[in-house]
């Protein structure tokens, strides 16, 4: 498609990346005063344990403490950490201190003091005395009768009408049917089916979540956070700390990368009630220790999934059965639950499908959002599976594929029956680019090419489709504020977050094109509650559709107003006037913006040009991708080595082309990372044993294969210049598609990330 | 208390520190904000600087023992007005998201370019090897660190 835009499509530069690379003062840590005091959370050592008594009255004594936090001296409030909108789908399962810890880096109590030495001090003044009970770390076993019950106080509870039985450690639940799955099967000419498993991963922002509170002069609180969803700080702080919302004001400045792990409001709470009891400025921030056990992770997983499909290749059936460990907390584990069927089980339409989802508590650490949102666990078995089926055939997995997705015009009854918490939205997909990805991909990767195993090293190819969704419909919200300068410049003012992926720029794009102007006139302020429209946050790949949506909005707006006060100097019918490169060209004579902008200020008639607009979208529009893996099997060593890897990838319209392509590169990598190395491992005790990146391997430029990333245009009719969403899909491919190219190679089916070698050389041994 | 003189990006500082002061938590201290602490135990590679022009992790750097020794960081490579080949390059390259590893990964190129001024693929990806970034997926910085060295050995040769 020929680009007849001006802005978008094309590399401007990154807003912010010039700022970013000269060093500036622009994350929380470099914003704190020098008098901030520094807060410190004392985490639980046990993984299952009742407080029998405490006493901070040492901690309290000690010189340079300021406030000191425990479950006796605050608030009961009964939330939830999931940064989500209101009402919330995750369970009210948490309380800033309990009587009770759940897992192993649960907190327990919190100071506020001088230093972090004397904060430390006093952590290890705080007395403790804990009746130890039995854990469960089993998902599967935590939901049989007899288990411990986790979550045994009366309070707990959901504020929507979902199922949740924490007497059975079921914090989510959810199951839908259409068709008749059993009857079918037996009908079916292959029938496949497997249970595959995914581990604990975290999300590991280089930076790791950091919170700066401080009281101005009304006694108000301002929260500076590295938070995709600063407008569900406001909410939850003001709720956990008994404020209304009006005396906070939060302030997202840039953020250090977040993927989900900074949907979470796990810190602010904590961080504003040590502000207020002791009026100082209070800086909380987590190691990579904390970052690893006490915050979110990736869902761990357990999916068992069937697949019927008749011999000539035409799939029938499927049935789902997902268990979550959503750990200590239910932060997610229902959304994330209802993404695993959602944004998987519509790519191969069919009658007869049967979803089913429990969510279990055990006492190991909290899942939460993670780039991906159950799509990367439940799509790991489906891709699989269809290659088996392929094997069965005696098909081209490839071709296989092709004859049975998802196409433009084609809708699932899925898309109806599972929403996040409630209803899903009936859809029929719009824009569809998965056949050129899949076209494209296999020319890349040379997929019909024979690759030659030689010696100990074998070769194999393999390869997954995938699907995702672009913002939440009829739940999230965006909104955006524009107004013009004398210089022809404008403040946009987003509720969007950009934590780091560029939407200040892209979203910046997006006005500039509606307006008629270069991008470089927009000066983008993104998430302060107290000066910018509100928007849920930047989660759910909404931020380009949906707050893209709002600024398209608001922009329109701006140039009817600009075009209104031009007709008006140039005596002329408006609709004569149009605004390309900044100059209102159709009239006697041609002016700018900027002279707009100084009659409409200073000469006549004076007003503010500026617009406000909000949006919310009726459709989850999906972006597709196919990804291809050659990898090459060490079969003594059990090492696989990813040779080239080629993520295609259908966005609709890429607004900035290199953005577009470094958020796929980042999720790819992000992928193939979970998929060969990153696993939590712990003791019997509950205990992570490898809580920093020296024992818990994430990819370096060293560890990297080739790594090819295709763009296919397409148009989504629903979305900002034709766009959908990018950020999160293609995290999803590299544990299917890699454990098809191993299988491809030696045989081996792996079904339990990650692909250690040992886990890949024990699959070998028992093969032969 | 030890006290010590260094210098840093050509200011002199004289102080006096805690013993156990690593030079990640005295160049913050001192207001040199573009060295970040992502894990404090010299893995994820977000602390780098220049000592007397060796690229090091400086959370495993003591304050004292920098003292007597010259100490850059990314303050001293160039500004917003005017940027090094490296910062431009990786911010046309689409090699800055969060940005929160850049700082470090910019002296830890410019290290590697001093070693290979016509780096390969292969030393780009060794010279990095130390930085972790979850963002990028690393592409765009090995593309961008190939351009900055032409234009750096094409400003060499003016």
């Amino acid at each position: 498609m020929t680009n007849t835009f001006s802005q978008v499509g094309t590399n401007v530069r990154k807003v912010d990346g010039m700022a970013l690379a000269t060093g500036g003062s622009l994350f929380v840590a470099d914003l704190a005063p020098e008098n901030a005091l520094c807060g410190m959370i004392l985490t639980s050592p046990h993984a299952h344990a009742r407080i029998l008594r405490m006493d901070i009255s040492k901690a309290e004594a000690l010189d340079g403490v300021f406030a000191v936090l425990y479950h006796g001296n605050v608030p009961r409030i009964l939330h939830t950490t999931a940064g989500q909108g209101f009402p919330e789908p995750s369970p009210y399962d948490t309380v800033m201190f309990d009587n009770k810890v759940r897992y192993v880096g649960d907190r327990v109590a919190a100071v506020a003091a001088e230093t972090p030495e004397i904060a430390a001090r006093a952590l290890s003044l705080i007395e403790v005395e804990y009746e130890i009970l039995e854990p469960v770390f089993d998902p599967v076993k935590a939901l049989q009768p007899g288990a411990p019950v986790i979550h045994d106080e009366p309070d707990a509870h959901v504020i929507i009408p979902v199922a949740y039985d924490k007497d059975r450690n079921l914090a989510a639940f959810v199951e839908t049917a259409v068709g008749d799955v059993d009857g079918t099967l037996a009908r079916c000419d292959i029938v496949v089916s497997g249970t595959y498993t995914t581990q604990y991963a975290q999300h590991c922002p280089i930076e790791p979540h950091i919170t700066l509170c401080e009281l101005d002069p009304y006694g108000r609180v301002r929260i500076t956070s590295s938070t995709q969803v600063p407008w569900h700080v406001r909410r939850i702080v003001a709720q956990c700390c008994e404020i209304p919302v009006r005396r906070i004001r939060v302030i997202k400045p840039r953020i250090g990368g977040g993927f989900g792990a900074k949907q979470e409001v796990l810190i602010e709470d904590v961080c504003t009630m040590l502000c207020l009891r002791s009026g100082q400025p209070v800086l909380m921030e987590y190691s990579r220790k904390d970052e690893f056990v006490s915050s979110r992770t990736r869902h761990p997983s357990v999916c068992t999934t069937t697949l019927g499909f008749t011999k000539d290749g035409k799939i029938q059936a499927i049935r789902m059965h997902m268990v979550l460990n959503t750990g200590a907390y239910g932060s997610h584990a229902l959304t994330v639950g209802s993404n695993c069927g959602s944004k998987v089980l519509p790519m191969y339409p069919c009658e007869h499908i049967e979803f089913k989802m429990e969510g279990a508590y055990t006492n190991l650490p909290v899942g939460g959002a993670y780039r991906g949102y159950g799509a990367t666990q439940a799509v790991f078995s489906v891709e699989c599976l269809i290659d088996e089926v392929a094997a069965k055939l005696g098909r081209d997995p490839l071709e296989l594929r092709v004859q049975n997705h998802i196409r433009s015009g084609m809708g699932s009854p899925i898309f109806k029956a599972l929403g996040e918490g409630t209803e899903g939205v009936e859809m029929t997909i719009g824009s569809c680019g998965l056949p050129e990805c899949i076209s494209l991909g296999a020319e890349a990767i040379e997929w019909k090419k024979p690759r030659a195993s030689s010696g100990r090293k074998a070769r194999g190819v393999g390869m997954a489709i995938l699907m995702q969704g672009s913002s939440i419909p009829h739940v999230d919200m965006g909104a955006a504020t524009i107004k013009l300068n004398e210089d022809g410049s404008f403040n946009l003012l987003m509720g969007a977050t950009d934590l780091g992926t560029g939407s200040d720029t892209v979203l910046s794009q997006i006005a500039a094109e509606e307006i008629g102007v270069d991008t470089a006139m927009m000066i983008p302020l993104s998430s302060d509650t107290d000066v910018t429209p509100f928007d849920v946050g930047a989660y759910a790949s909404s931020t380009t559709y949906l707050s893209g949506g709002a600024v398209k909005k608001a922009a329109l707006l701006i140039r009817h107003q600009i075009l209104e006060v031009a007709a008006e100097m140039l005596r002329c019918e408006q609709d004569k006037l149009s605004i390309e490169a900044g100059r209102i060209l159709g009239g006697a004579k041609v002016i700018t913006v900027s002279d707009v902008a100084l009659h409409s200020l200073y000469s006549h008639n004076q007003k503010q040009i500026m617009a406000s607009a909000s949006h919310i979208t009726e459709k989850s529009p999906p972006p597709f991708a196919a990804h291809f893996v050659d990898v090459e099997v060490d079969l003594d060593t059990g090492f696989v080595k990813l040779l080239k890897y080629v993520s295609a990838v259908d966005c609709g319209t890429t607004i900035h082309p290199k953005l577009a392509e470094g958020q796929t590169e980042g999720a790819t990598m992000n992928g193939i990372s979970f998929a060969l190395t990153e696993e939590y491992l712990f003791n019997e005790k509950g205990r992570m044993l490898n809580p920093s990146f020296g024992h818990y391997k994430i990819f370096t430029t060293t560890d990297m294969p080739e790594m090819v990333t295709i763009m296919v245009p397409t148009y989504e009719t629903t979305g900002p210049y034709g766009a959908k969403s990018v950020s999160e899909i293609s995290i999803n491919g590299a544990l299917p598609a890699i454990s098809n190219a191993i299988f491809n190679a030696c045989g081996v089916r792996m079904m339990h990330g990650p692909f250690t070698p040992e886990r890949v050389a024990r699959a070998l041994r028992e093969k032969a | 208390m030890i006290p010590i003189e260094l210098d840093i990006n050509g200011q002199t500082i004289e102080m006096e520190v805690a013993p156990d002061l690593t030079l990640l938590d005295l160049l913050r201290a001192v207001g040199v904000v573009s060295v970040k602490k992502g894990c404090g135990e010299g893995d994820c590679g977000a602390c780098g600087v220049l000592l007397d022009g060796v690229y090091v992790k400086s959370c495993l750097i003591l304050a004292a023992q920098a003292s007597g020794r010259s100490v850059e960081t990314v303050e001293s490579l160039g500004n917003v007005e005017h940027p090094h080949p490296l910062q431009t390059a990786f911010v046309d390259a689409g090699a800055v998201q969060c940005g929160f590893c850049i700082p470090s990964m910019l002296l830890a190129a410019k290290s590697l370019i001093e070693d290979h001024p016509e780096p390969t693929v292969e030393q780009i990806r060794e010279g990095l090897d130390g930085n972790l970034c979850r963002c990028t997926g690393y592409v765009k910085q090995i593309e961008a660190v190939q351009t900055a060295a032409a234009v750096m050995k094409e400003e060499d040769h003016d």
